[in-house]
């Protein structure tokens, strides 16, 4: 995955655990329970999904690494370089 | 053959710790000991009609998008939209006390200012208790035991003068999820009032079966597998430790955790003697309930109103009545007076009373019919008084008893809410064996399906401090 499509890739997994959230708008830099409703839970569902769907292991010291989309990407772009996007909940 | 955990009952609490489990990648496996899924919010076939058991009205309604309610948090840890239950709101509701001959009428409907209004115009100089009680109300907290350890009548007697009003007010509570007599805990009243007034109450369109639909297409969707006609005889375990579960057909199932929604003393009893909540005894409130098929709407016969809690006379008895029911107080509801854009296609209208779940064992087939038919003539006598006359109008009924309700839901007793003894955070003293459901201490839909959510996310998910 590159870049673009790691940003696809967390959008994919917050549409599935938050149906009702618009994530076509989500911005890079702003944390992202400051734009949609997440709380802690859905951090931790968002980390297990992520194990589910790319088998890749957050350890809970670099959660804080996940608060904004530009973060994910940072932390998530060595290891999901050579993972295929996975998509459930935008698909078509 | 191993699973990560098991799950007694497939009701609600079971529905929605499966969904947790199996969404977080767990081998997660439900027991079910019937032929249908649902527990105490299920329905059943009669008639060539289908009837709802339990279900009046979904309480903790919000609109949605609200942050942080019970409902749109359970509706996002199941990942279920909010559309899918396609909630119509109440129109209004009311508490009727009849006192020497005259009807008080107590309305409420979602938006909390009506109730608000009506106590003014009630209750004058109670006004301001009414708006420092709603202050004060206690948050729903696992940790929060003390709250549950206080008693609610004495706590409403500090905010307001006239008995008169705090029965009103413990009536709706009371017969929406109170295990104990005579009166509750502070806790559960704080629950239960936030739930039905706070919040407010809807009918899913399709009635507890769109509910149930969602639920299990959601818990087979992430791999989860459920068991119908599938008896539990024993929970094995041994060192202090859960170890799986023995069926009836003497298959054994290991797991890493079972969680049960049988009841506390039904699960003491799976463990073979070992102690577990030394001193609780099965709960005494029962109820028997009717329900008439009507061949008019019943706005159309001038009734209007979504549910009626009612009391005759200006104290409440709420207790296991010596008779086989008691229809001085009780609950009358129609389904058919939610707003909906689709209305059920027939009307019917339900009476349930506080029932005597004794006085409903040991008799012959006749006996029993002939009992439940005075029983049901004594609760539309009441709705006659508090609502309308449904007789006249009258196409089909049914009605279903203490012993209908201990058969189907394995409650002893028939004790819909359970046990008057709660483990609040779900231990029980044996390692990886925890109680969800209605002993663990929430009722209704909303409440039982975030017990079974909070009891799995406390026990084997852990939430993400750091990112927020």
């Amino acid at each position: 995955m590159n870049h673009e499509e790691i940003v696809i890739a967390i959008k994919d997994i917050i549409a599935t655990i938050a149906p009702d959230e618009d994530v076509s708008a989500l911005q890079m830099a702003p944390k992202l329970r400051d734009q949609i409703e997440l709380d802690s839970m859905d951090f931790l569902d968002i980390v297990m999904e992520l194990r589910k769907r790319y088998g890749v292991q957050v350890p809970e010291e670099d959660y804080g690494q996940l608060a904004t989309l530009q973060g994910c990407v940072d932390y998530l772009g060595p290891k999901l370089e050579s993972k295929k996007l996975v998509l459930t909940a935008l698909k078509g | 053959m191993r699973y990560d955990a098991l799950i007694i009952g497939a009701g609600m609490s079971g529905l929605g710790a499966g969904i947790r489990l199996a969404q977080a990648g767990k081998r997660v496996l439900i027991l079910e000991r019937h032929y249908l899924w649902g527990g105490l919010n299920s329905f059943y076939k009669r008639g060539g009609r289908r009837f709802d058991t339990g279900l009046h009205a979904l309480t903790n309604y919000v609109p949605r998008g609200t942050a942080g309610a019970p409902l749109t948090r359970i509706l996002r840890q199941l990942r279920i939209p909010y559309d899918a239950w396609k909630l119509a709101p109440q129109r209004r509701s009311r508490t009727a006390m009849r006192v020497r001959g005259e009807t008080l009428r107590l309305e409420y409907s979602n938006d909390f200012e009506l109730m608000r209004s009506e106590i003014a115009r009630l209750f004058p100089a109670e006004v301001g208790g009414f708006d420092a009680l709603c202050r004060a109300l206690p948050a729903y907290d696992l940790g929060n035991t003390a709250v549950f350890e206080r008693s609610a009548r004495a706590e409403l007697a500090r905010f307001f003068r006239d008995p008169l009003l705090i029965e009103m007010l413990l009536v709706a509570p009371m017969f929406y999820g109170s295990a104990s007599e005579h009166d509750m805990s502070w806790g559960d009243f704080g629950v239960l009032f936030r739930s039905i007034h706070l919040e407010g109450m809807a009918r899913p369109e399709d009635g507890i079966r769109g509910v149930l639909d969602t639920l299990l297409e959601r818990f087979r969707a992430e791999g989860g597998e459920l068991r119908l006609r599938c008896d539990v005889a024993a929970i094995v375990h041994d060192a202090g430790r859960v170890r799986g579960v023995r069926l009836a057909s003497g298959e054994e199932l290991e797991a890493e955790r079972v969680f049960s929604s049988a009841g506390l003393l039904e699960t003491r009893a799976l463990l073979g003697g070992a102690a577990l909540a030394d001193g609780a005894t099965a709960g005494r409130m029962s109820f028997l309930e009717t329900c008439s098929v009507l061949s008019a709407a019943p706005a159309e016969l001038g009734h209007d109103a979504t549910i009626v809690f009612f009391c005759d006379g200006e104290r409440l008895h709420y207790e296991r009545p010596e008779a086989p029911v008691d229809a001085r107080s009780g609950v009358i509801t129609c389904p058919s007076n939610y707003l909906s854009s689709a209305p059920p296609e027939e009307s019917v209208v339900r009476v349930t009373c506080p029932a005597n779940h004794e006085r409903w064992l040991g008799l012959d087939d006749g006996a029993y019919a002939a009992q439940k038919e005075r029983a049901v003539e004594a609760m539309l006598d009441a709705a006659s008084v508090f609502a309308f006359d449904p007789r006249p109008h009258t196409v089909f009924r049914d009605a279903f008893t203490p012993r209908t309700i201990e058969r189907f839901t394995g409650h002893r007793g028939g004790a819909v809410y359970g046990s008057a003894t709660k483990l609040r955070d779900g231990a029980t003293g044996i390692e990886g064996l925890h109680v969800i459901g209605t002993d663990q201490g929430l009722v209704g839909v909303v409440g039982a399906l975030l017990s079974g959510i909070s009891i799995v996310n406390a026990t084997m998910l852990r939430p993400v401090e750091g990112a927020r």
